[in-house]
């Protein structure tokens, strides 16, 4: 049994984030990069899941810059087996179905049989990549998913979606994405992150995975125009007296807000 | 053959009547064009959901029969086949679980580009533009595509733009099946029935937050009860549920739901970065904290250095007396 996760490194949302206003990307080197943490809950399933069944390999595939190696590492010391990071120049600014589309290739170069997602990282919250994922590999998609059981070559899910809860079910290979409602994950020990030095992290080219770059072909999805709104400027402050509530009650008022 | 259709999807509440996001749906769509509705429903409530759909602007709307048993796959089987009757400049689609899951599928299948999470879509000169508040609204981004008609999913609660009601112009789709594999949907049921006449937390107009200051889940309920005085949605901060006062569907934040009601009151939260790229786009934000040096006041419009436990009942009675 091999599960794939799908390891996404993102600016720490607890520091500021940046956009660079000349090419619209993220500002890499402005905040630290953490590994998302809607990806590390799906890591510690990956791993718990692998503890209780022998013979399964837990690879963590990211597709990012060369210095993300720091945090596929960091996946490698939690438990994961083994890293691929697909890291190459021609993906600097790959859209949404690029992005796709060479996961799928590095999927096919890994082998799988049960791919795990976050459901939206917190960085675009765009959540479409284990959708378009199905689709590129013809896979069953369980998609926001609260819990999971895998058992026997089949998958027995439960759906949130703003207003229904469904049951799931489908067999493997299939590709899974996991909400908040997972269990939190384990800190990587100091047994895990030295035994994470010599586990195999392999680093690939999108030639290296045999995929072509049709970027004229296609049609992509382009930034035309970035800017950074200005800043909220601070209004009245004022230290709690007697009035306070009538006082806001009535700025209430004045701005027909009650 | 041009048109100026624009593709929109819609989505059917497990009640069967249409999502609450359809009239900003349509609202945008026809501003756009003429707005081309997607239902995939039951039969039975086909002519009911076609006339709620041509009532918030739909020019023409296109039924496919549901599928229950399979998830996700028969609704982009639908959208390919609407896709070929209308031949649309663009497609939009709501920015919730079905439809990122749907666009995703059906963008991929078509070999279109797809923009995600915008505010708003327009016109310019070159075509049609998707807008983004990117991280937590501290930039606004727009994005186009090279070519092809442009996939787009709109974060819900923020289009204000709404449609003119239509004549009901509707057709039933035969939809083959493109036999792509799915999971098979074994059971559903309504989840978070609202459990009070409260608003949801996205698309509200007001919403009241709490956070760690309030101390405990009885203290919390202090936020209810402003809620409930200014008919608005309960939120908090990711302090706040990670104490366990409040569920983590209520909170705002990176992580949580981002929202931009016309009113934000933040009750005892001390307005971490997490916190604020969840609010800051909202326009009026109202602060009360014990701690002067709380980040939240760095971006209130009003802002009160006290303890909510005093400030709140007085503004609650204030509130009752001038309702009396």
């Amino acid at each position: 049994m091999k599960i794939v996760v799908l390891v996404k490194e993102v600016p720490d949302t607890w520091g500021e984030r940046f956009l660079n206003l000349e090419t619209g990307l993220a500002d890499r080197h402005a905040s630290a990069r953490v590994i998302d943490e809607i990806v590390e809950r799906g890591l510690e399933f990956a791993i718990s899941w692998a503890a209780k069944n022998p013979g399964t390999e837990v690879i963590a595939l990211s597709i990012a810059p060369i210095e993300a190696t720091t945090n596929i590492r960091k996946a490698l010391a939690m438990g994961a087996d083994r890293g691929v990071l697909v890291s190459d120049e021609v993906l600097v600014g790959a859209d949404i179905t690029l992005t796709a589309q060479v996961l799928a290739a590095a999927l096919t170069h890994t082998g799988y049989d049960l791919i795990v997602a976050g459901d939206q990282t917190t960085d675009g919250a765009g959540g479409v990549i284990p959708a378009a994922l199905a689709e590129l590999l013809d896979l069953p998609l369980l998609s926001r998913l609260a819990a999971i059981d895998v058992t026997g070559g089949k998958v027995r899910a439960t759906h949130i979606s703003e207003r229904v809860t469904l049951s799931l079910s489908s067999s493997l290979p299939a590709i899974v994405s996991v909400t908040e409602r997972f269990p939190d994950p384990r800190l990587p020990n100091f047994k895990g992150i030295v035994s994470a030095k010599n586990k195999p992290l392999e680093i690939l080219s999108v030639a290296d995975l045999g995929a072509t770059i049709d970027v004229l072909e296609s049609p992509r999805a382009i930034l035309t125009d970035v800017e950074a709104k200005p800043p909220r400027v601070a209004g009245r402050k004022e230290v709690e007296d007697a009035d306070s509530g009538k006082r806001l009650a009535d700025f209430l008022r004045q701005n027909q807000l009650a | 053959m041009a048109t100026d259709n624009i593709l929109v999807l819609l989505e059917v509440t497990p009640d069967g009547h249409l999502a609450k996001s359809s009239a900003g749906l349509l609202g945008v769509a026809a501003g756009l064009g003429r707005a081309v509705a997607l239902i995939v429903g039951s039969r039975d409530a086909a002519e009911r959901l076609s006339k709620s759909a041509s009532e918030l602007g739909a020019a023409q709307v296109l039924l496919a029969d549901d599928d229950s048993t399979s998830f996700v796959t028969p609704s982009v089987d639908a959208m390919e086949c609407a896709f070929q009757a209308s031949n649309p400049n663009a497609v939009i689609a709501g920015h919730s679980a079905y439809g990122r899951d749907v666009l995703a599928r059906f963008a991929v299948r078509m070999g279109l580009a797809i923009n995600v999470d915008a505010v708003d879509v327009t016109r310019d000169d070159q075509g049609i533009v998707a807008h983004h508040a990117a991280y937590g609204g501290t930039y606004n981004v727009t994005s186009a595509v090279t070519f092809g008609a442009p996939v787009i999913t709109l974060r819900a609660g923020v289009a204000n733009a709404r449609a003119a009601a239509q004549p009901t112009v509707a057709e039933n789709l035969v939809v083959p099946s493109s036999g792509r594999r799915s999971a098979v949907i074994d059971a559903s049921e309504v989840s978070d029935a609202p459990v009070t006449s409260r608003p949801d937390l996205r698309g509200a107009d007001r919403v009241i937050s709490g956070g760690r200051g309030l101390g405990s889940a009885e203290g919390f309920s202090l936020v209810e009860q402003l809620a409930d005085a200014l008919g608005a949605a309960v939120g908090a901060s990711r302090a706040a549920v990670d104490a366990g006062y409040v569920a983590q569907s209520s909170q705002v934040g990176q992580t949580g739901v981002q929202i931009s009601p016309q009113l934000y009151i933040a009750l005892g939260i001390s307005g971490a970065i997490q916190h604020k790229a969840g609010m800051q786009t909202s326009k009026t934000i109202i602060a009360i904290n014990k701690d002067e040096t709380a980040p939240i006041f760095d971006v209130a419009d009003y802002g009160v250095v006290g303890d909510v436990f005093t400030v709140v009942p007085k503004l609650l009675d204030a509130l009752a007396a001038a309702d009396s």
